[in-house]
């Protein structure tokens, strides 16, 4: 499973990145979550709003930053 | 409707505390509390309202529709959807990316991102709440036609020169026929859960500046003589439009609270194309956005930008102080 934070830094990226870290671990997964803040490679995936949620290259949150039980089950679902 | 806030700020003063009429503390709490109450109740009822509305539109849908569109009706739909779409300033350079990708011109694109901070719903919801529903829609008219004419301003000048290499490499890479959006269907219990944290985000945000901006306002209402507003910052002193729009671009983050003190301002007599300008400068002109600018376009044309916010601003408030309001 590949888990990536698409964002630039802003405040509502790092309240992603710290959620999603958060919701992996309670999810009990050895999963290493991955930052992405280059313009260029965020771009790529097609989207317009940061912070965004990509699970195995599908973005799966965009723009938003979901509460701890609705992330786990996006993780969960992948 | 609102006039129930003016009662139950006279129940405070007058009913319970018994204050003295015609003194001025009296009438600077009564501001106060009138004010603090019914902006607290409108933002909270708008901002959810507007939140169930718009919570299916997002940038990547729009970025379809304004694909391929007419050029001069791309730039009023461009300021538009500005005005509509949700959306946040750390999204500028993905925006702005992906819109240059789809082949969209960066002038729609600018008037996209001029207008969107200008109309945004903490604005427009304490305009038409406090300073009325005409001062609104003129707000948001010129709001728009601003976002317009910056977008033609900026093509006109041929813009494309002064980028980024980066734009240039998305410009190469993205293919036109691959930008497509994903569909979301969205059930009534996720339109409110939008709803409610654009509410808890955007309230959190604003409710300290709008204490502070009424409170200075509340002081302004009380204590500041009318003559002293309308001898010095009259519409007869020509400065006094560019000066208000200078003093809002550091006034950024504090669009909430400079409408209560705008509010206290125009009762006293200042003009309101300079209370126009002044509202729109601090919106719409910020550094942070600057600075995020600053990775698509290179400094001359952030200077160009920066310059044509402050004359179009400026020329807002010296036509709209000439106009009989």
């Amino acid at each position: 499973m590949k888990i990536q934070v698409l964002g630039t830094g802003c405040s509502k990226c790092n309240q992603l990145m710290s959620a999603t870290v958060n919701a992996v671990n309670e999810l009990g997964l050895d999963v290493k979550v991955e930052k992405v803040s280059d313009i260029n490679d965020i771009v790529a995936f097609g989207i317009m709003t940061i912070p965004a949620l990509v699970i195995n290259g599908k973005v799966v949150v965009r723009g938003n930053v979901p509460k701890l039980d609705d992330l786990k089950q996006i993780i969960k679902r992948g | 409707m609102l006039k129930v806030f003016t009662l139950l700020a006279n129940l405070i003063v007058h009913t319970w505390l018994k204050l003295p009429e015609g003194s001025r503390w009296t009438h600077s709490l009564h501001f106060f509390i009138e004010d603090v109450t019914k902006i607290f109740f409108l933002l909270v009822v708008m901002i959810y309202i507007i939140g169930l509305i718009r919570a299916g539109l997002n940038t990547e849908r729009i970025r379809v529709f304004l694909q391929g569109k007419n050029r001069f009706f791309g730039y009023f739909l461009g300021a538009g959807f500005g005005a509509v779409t949700p959306f946040c300033s750390c999204s500028s350079i993905p925006l702005f990316l992906g819109f240059t990708q789809a082949r969209i011109p960066i002038g729609i694109t600018m008037s996209f991102l001029i207008t969107s901070p200008i109309i945004n719903e903490v604005a427009v919801v304490l305009l038409g709440g406090l300073l009325g529903v005409k001062f609104m829609i003129v707000y948001v008219i010129v709001g728009i036609l601003v976002g317009v004419v910056g977008g033609i301003f900026i093509d006109a000048i041929k813009a494309e020169r002064l980028l980024m290499p980066i734009v240039d490499t998305v410009k190469g890479g993205g293919n036109e026929a691959n930008i497509t959006y994903e569909k979301q269907e969205l059930t009534l219990k996720d339109r409110h859960n939008f709803a409610k944290s654009e509410l808890k985000e955007i309230f959190g945000r604003v409710w300290k500046w709008v204490l502070v901006g009424v409170g200075l306002g509340a002081v302004l209402h009380g204590f500041v003589p009318e003559e002293f507003i309308t001898d010095n910052l009259g519409a007869g002193q020509w400065w006094s439009v560019p000066g208000a729009v200078l003093l809002g671009i550091p006034l950024y983050s504090n669009a909430s609270g400079m409408i209560p003190i705008a509010e206290s301002l125009l009762a006293k007599g200042l003009p309101v194309g300079t209370t126009l300008a002044f509202m729109m400068s601090t919106v719409a002109a910020s550094f942070p956005e600057f600075v995020i600018l600053k990775q698509v376009m290179k400094p001359k044309l952030l200077a160009i930008f920066f310059v044509m916010l402050l004359v179009m601003f400026t020329l807002v408030g010296l036509v709209m102080n000439a106009i009989p309001f």
